[in-house]
């Protein structure tokens, strides 16, 4: 029992998880933590310019490194910009712990200056919301929030905090169990269920794996692999997935779903077993659900159980951890699998391939062909970030990921400006290695203030925007299906990117070829400033392939 | 089609603030619909049992039990049997008696279906009733020929009959 403040108390608190870098803005109701955090000089407070960016650099972080990431700010408008970064690592599953500041209790209630109902707000978009209401209990309540977040299927975690518990002083300890009644996740698949999907794989003629961000969150991607390699069963991603599986395996499939690829949408819906795991069949991954694979006998693996069952109805379900569950299968498997030749449906889904590869060989500012030179640029290694929009499926279909990891995208809020914050954090975490985000111009201008933050805090991540002066994916939408009335979506002709970058000390580099574009990059690899590369491309360029909206997967828009 | 069934819904949850927030967002959020709600102690310290009656298909109450259990504060759900459970409603109805005739008519009525009157203005009633949802609605129905000038009703609660148990192990 040691006395301190709530302050010291939460700083110590963090130290014990081993927390060393915190991305916030102080303010008000939180000056006390940011006055302990003056001396901690093993805790890393990084400035931000905007909460929400803080939110998405603790996402990003998180993301790259596996570890739990960490975003702070004072009460009211800080804490409710952090709402949309926190948002978005629920929906993606992504564990984040945000600290926010909160009026003093005696002051809570009174519609105080900057007070606001955080718990109350963000008690639908976290795992748990917690409001401390004495200094002491403070260790617990994070240790329960690091274990929340971690644990199970990960996700972000609040723990609000009021200025005068920050400030008292209390008797404080630090060794507490964690045993939270109602929360008890499951890891290891139940043998029967194992049994029965192995029995299912053994006997199917054409099975299929689709696998999402679960694989990459429990690090399933080697024993994804292995167990795909011994079915002989090829391997359909969703968005969250990319990075599970190395895209230049013969098994990759490629992206499944809305933007999937002619050879996932096809050998998808083709497939008698499929066996999805870590995936919640979004409806930009199963489009039309009752035409989702009519014929497919499905398994499910996740660790949460309340996504068996909600969107797409399995006939076995696995409750438990990926990895556990794909080496259970596998073993189970292995005792009994004969050797299946799929000579003719390997050859099918060598030519679906191949059609998609041509996609990209397109002369010119194309983006799959940029994303193609890039990718030939950029160590295996690299972090790639995106945006949202056309930015995001363009890199998702074109560039290939070869590690977990390493593709980091707002997958299920979809976030526009979450890319570039998002790279910060990732760089934070992995400083060896090259991060870029991957921008439209619409993206990039919702959270370019960062800028600012990765000069000033030393953090050189690359930015290539696809510069098309629209909102290109509603422009994408409206061209397809609402007759080319382009409404409020032309973004004009400002701002002025590389001066914009120059602005905020970076390095700016507008690019007119292709040629260009490959000696900006390599430019931007040895700088050790953040640049922003500045691509225009053509304002009518569409993604394909791509299903529309509400339909099923093979209904395949290829180009137009 | 599956028919729209009424399910009761039996919930342990931790004995807190917030919690009873958190069940009735989550209903709200998902799309499902609470008929009925009740929270109160249980006979563990520390921990509150909610008795919830839904309306929906057994889809629906599945994902019902999965998402409560998702939260963190819900230790234990169990979907209560009707057959095997005893389950309870309290209503106070507030009857005009605008003469002796009516009022005497009312507290027959109540003493048939065995409620008890707990107040008497003098043109007025207030019958508490317990018992079956069921019969409490019938009985208000029959008070509507006199005029129910004020209801409340409590929502059902619930506990399963003999060694079945909904306690936490």
């Amino acid at each position: 029992m040691t006395r301190m403040s709530g302050a010291k108390a939460l700083i110590e608190s963090l130290r014990r998880e081993h927390v060393d870098v915190i991305f916030g803005i102080p303010g008000g109701a939180i000056i006390p933590i940011h006055d302990v955090l003056y001396d901690a000089e093993d805790i890393r407070h990084i400035l931000m310019r905007h909460e929400q960016c803080a939110a998405h650099a603790a996402d990003g972080y998180a993301r790259a490194s596996g570890k739990v990431g960490v975003c702070m700010a004072t009460s009211g408008p800080g804490a409710t910009n952090l709402v949309t970064g926190i948002a978005n690592a629920y929906m993606d599953s992504t564990p984040i712990v945000a600290f926010t500041g909160q009026v003093p209790r005696p002051m809570i209630g009174k519609d105080a200056f900057q007070e606001v109902d955080i718990v109350g707000i963000t008690t639908p978009i976290t795992k748990y919301s917690f409001q401390v209401s004495k200094a002491s209990e403070i260790p617990k309540i994070v240790k329960a929030a690091f274990y929340i977040a971690s644990s199970g299927r990960p996700g972000p975690v609040l723990v609000d905090i009021p200025k005068d518990i920050q400030i008292e002083t209390d008797d404080v300890e630090f060794d507490h169990d964690i045993n939270i009644r109602g929360y008890k996740p499951n890891y290891d698949p139940h043998p029967l269920q194992v049994k029965r999907a192995a029995d299912l794989l053994a006997d199917a003629e054409r099975p299929v794996i689709i696998s999402g961000g679960g694989v990459i969150a429990s690090g399933a991607s080697s024993e994804l692999v292995a167990l795909a390699e011994l079915l002989q069963a090829p391997v359909a991603i969703t968005l969250m997935g990319k990075g599970c599986m190395p895209e230049d395996h013969p098994l990759f499939l490629g992206l499944l779903g809305m933007h999937g690829t002619i050879a996932s949408n096809l050998i998808v819906s083709e497939a008698d077993v499929l066996l999805a795991v870590g995936t919640r069949f979004s409806d930009r991954t199963t489009g039309k659900t009752e035409k989702f694979c009519p014929d497919a006998k499905i398994i499910h693996i996740d660790i949460d159980t309340a996504e068996i069952g909600k969107n797409i109805e399995p006939h076995v379900p696995i409750v438990a951890d990926a990895k556990r569950a794909l080496k259970a299968i596998r073993k189970h498997l292995l005792r009994k699998l004969k050797k299946r030749e799929r000579t003719a449906w390997m050859k099918k889904i060598r030519e679906l391939k191949q059609q998609h590869e041509e996609m990209s060989e397109k002369e010119g500012l194309s983006p799959p062909r940029l994303m193609k030179e890039l990718r030939k640029l950029l160590p295996a290694d690299t972090i790639i970030t995106t945006e949202v929009g056309q930015n995001q499926m363009w890199a998702a279909l074109y560039l290939k990921m070869y590690k977990p990891r390493t593709f980091i995208s707002s997958g299920g809020l979809g976030t526009m400006g979450f890319g570039f914050p998002a790279s910060l954090g990732a760089k934070v975490a992995c400083p060896d290695v090259p991060v870029v985000d991957i921008a439209g111009d619409g993206s990039f201008l919702m959270t370019e203030q960062d800028l600012a933050t990765s000069v000033t805090e030393k953090i050189p991540v690359i930015v290539i925007i696809m510069d098309n002066r629209f909102l290109g994916m509603v422009a994408q939408w409206q061209r397809l299906f609402y007759d080319r009335r382009y409404s409020s979506i032309d973004l004009g002709k400002t701002p002025d990117f590389v001066k914009l970058a120059e602005a905020f000390g970076a390095q700016g580099i507008y690019v007119g070829s292709l040629s260009e574009f490959r000696n900006a990059v390599k430019e931007a690899l040895r700088s050790d400033v953040t640049t922003v590369i500045d691509v225009p491309i053509s304002s009518e360029e569409n993604v394909f392939p791509m299903v529309p909206p509400g339909e099923e997967i093979t209904k395949i828009i290829k180009e137009r | 089609m599956e028919t729209k069934e009424k399910y009761i819904i039996s919930a342990i949850v931790e004995h807190k603030p917030g919690v009873l927030y958190q069940v009735s967002n989550m209903f709200r959020r998902r799309g499902f619909n609470i008929e009925t709600i009740t929270v109160g102690e249980s006979e563990q310290i520390g921990l509150a049992r909610m008795t919830m009656t839904i309306k929906g298909d057994e889809r629906i109450v599945e994902q019902v039990v999965k998402q409560l259990n998702k939260l963190l504060d819900v230790v234990k759900v169990s979907i209560l049997d009707p057959e095997f459970t005893v389950s309870r409603e309290l209503a106070l109805i507030k009857i005009n008696t605008p003469n002796p005739a009516v009022r005497s008519d009312v507290i027959n009525y109540t003493e048939i279906f065995k409620g008890r009157i707990v107040d008497v203005a003098h043109d007025s009633l207030i019958v508490e009733m317990t018992g079956s949802s069921e019969k409490i609605t019938a009985f208000i129905e029959l008070m509507k020929t006199f005029g129910v000038k004020e209801l409340a009703r409590t929502g059902i609660t619930a506990l399963p009959r003999g060694m079945k148990s909904t306690k936490m192990e």
